[in-house]
């Protein structure tokens, strides 16, 4: 009997996967402001059409989610039948973007709800389930649309109102990875586009998982600074929990926090003895050009940091242009009946350590 | 104790979080809400005088100004124009009866995809209830001090 432990539990809130936990595949889809952003030739799909087919927002955004799955499992040249379950989540109420879309594909599901936070929460339990042995492939998915979420949070799009600059502007965008045990194989590459740079690939390696972090905001208009505690929190913990520095990461990227939250979190890390804004980037800043799409203080939405981690960071890391990074997608849980009623908006973040791997041979 | 503490750092964080915050120029802001709001007006004042001129008395001049000005609003919501009026003018484009008209007209297209009843019935006026609800309160307390104020003889 020859049976590893699926990943040792380190520090009070992470774990280092002892089973290699492989991305084989992703695939990113956005909207047509997206496609115009700085990372705008890097998306597999930019569809110019906001309804993309659809006669709703919601069902917009199903097929976006949807379209990102399919192209992740085409990528890995893999069939619906190949994926043993998936984690999904999206921003809508019951998160019915995800149920509509992916659940539909007949894949044995899971929905989640972690705000912007859901695709390092999908990517987390993804990697636990994989690294656990319960699945040979699990497909991990997360997506956002502006005008549903629009519709969701705030004022129907007609409605002439001003937007605080330290509003962010909701990413229509999805992304899809397909998680396995084993690792990408130049055989299906010959046919498909898993996610191999010659012979690198990329693995992940450790999670810390976030704790609701509330520093008492109420402005829902200012993500960044209700969501930079937490950012700041899973940053720090994760540090603790593996014995890190900065210096073991070649970089940092948060969800969504916007330049608001960015200068925020620098501050509060500094507070604690850590400076890394030589390495640190937010993936909300990433994917518009604040001075020409006129985003405000950056791009927000689980798509933002699931469309900027498939379309640019992964690939990326496949190449090997970092060797170990630190994904930290950030999320706000509020719903509009607490934001009525009243009530602070608590942050949560989930830190996920990705590697570049050389493929074992 | 432990309360007041938690309270005083929330404050701290919240005065921190303030002053990192851009915000827009108040001076700016209030310029374009002029010239925006004083456009619209000025509009207003054309759509009466031409309607006094086809030999239309004062009220009703002014209800044809009012019905325009919504049609216009109206009009420029559904081509998707308004909400960058909106954005520039701010309140100077709220005020006026085309921003009521417009956060009438937003929900109305927005939720005709929940169906005539429960979308456009139930939501179309998310945005313009208070408006309606408080304005029409706030005038019933007008209209019981004008009362008021008459039967004491100090207004006749």
């Amino acid at each position: 009997m020859n049976k590893q432990t699926p990943a040792r539990l380190t520090g009070s809130a992470s774990m280092l996967f002892q089973n290699p936990v492989y991305i084989t595949s992703c695939a990113s889809v956005v909207g047509k402001k997206e496609g115009e952003g700085p990372l705008g030739d890097k998306f597999d799909l930019i569809c110019e059409d906001p309804m993309f087919g659809e006669d709703t927002w919601e069902a917009a955004e199903s097929t976006m989610q949807k379209e990102a799955a399919s192209l992740a499992l085409g990528k890995a040249g893999l069939t619906t039948g190949d994926i043993r379950m998936t984690f999904a989540g999206d921003l809508l109420a019951q998160t019915t973007a995800s149920s509509f879309g992916i659940a539909g594909m007949g894949i044995p599901f899971y929905g989640l709800f972690g705000a912007c936070s859901t695709m390092g929460e999908s990517l987390s339990l993804g990697a636990m389930s994989i690294a656990a042995g319960y699945g040979e492939h699990i497909l991990c998915a997360t997506s956002s649309h502006f005008a549903s979420a629009e519709k969701e949070f705030r004022f129907p799009l007609a409605y002439g109102n001003q937007r605080p600059l330290s509003a962010t502007w909701t990413v229509t965008g999805s992304g899809a990875c397909v998680l396995s045990g084993t690792p990408p194989t130049q055989e299906i590459f010959q046919k498909t586009e898993p996610l191999l740079v010659s012979d690198g690939c990329v693995q992940i390696t450790g999670l810390t998982t976030g704790k609701l972090v509330d520093y008492g905001l109420k402005d829902s208009l200012n993500m960044g600074g209700c969501m930079a505690p937490a950012a700041c929190d899973t940053i720090y913990q994760n540090f603790c929990d593996f014995n890190r520095t900065p210096n073991d990461y070649d970089a940092i990227f948060t969800g969504d926090l916007g330049a608001v939250g960015k200068r925020i979190l620098l501050d509060l890390l500094a507070e604690k003895g850590y400076d890394i804004e030589s390495i640190y980037q937010d993936c909300g800043l990433l994917i518009f050009d604040g001075e020409t799409q006129d985003t405000h203080s950056g791009g927000s939405g689980c798509g933002c940091s699931a469309s900027v981690l498939t379309a640019y960071i992964l690939p990326e890391l496949a190449k090997g242009t970092w060797n170990r990074i630190l994904f930290v997608p950030t999320g706000a849980l509020l719903s509009k009946t607490s934001f009525n009623e009243g009530d602070s908006i608590p942050g949560i973040a989930h830190a996920v350590v990705l590697e570049h791997t050389p493929i074992p041979s | 104790m432990n309360n007041q503490k938690q309270q005083e750092q929330q404050k701290k964080y919240a005065n921190y979080v303030k002053n990192i915050t851009p915000t827009h120029s108040l001076p700016l802001n209030m310029a374009k809400a002029f010239l925006t709001g004083g456009l619209i007006c000025v509009l207003g004042q054309i759509i009466t005088n031409f309607a006094k001129a086809q030999g239309l008395d004062q009220d009703m001049a002014g209800t044809w100004c009012s019905v325009t000005l919504v049609l216009i609003s109206v009009l420029l919501t559904g081509f998707n124009i308004y909400p960058k009026i909106g954005k520039f003018g701010g309140a100077g484009s709220l005020v006026p009866i085309t921003g009521f008209a417009n956060s009438v007209a937003a929900p109305a297209i927005e939720y005709k995809a929940e169906g005539q009843v429960f979308g456009i019935g139930c939501k179309i006026f998310t945005i313009a209830g208070p408006v309606i609800l408080y304005g029409i309160m706030s005038s019933w307390a007008a209209g019981v001090i004008y009362y008021l104020l008459k039967i004491m003889g100090v207004i006749s």
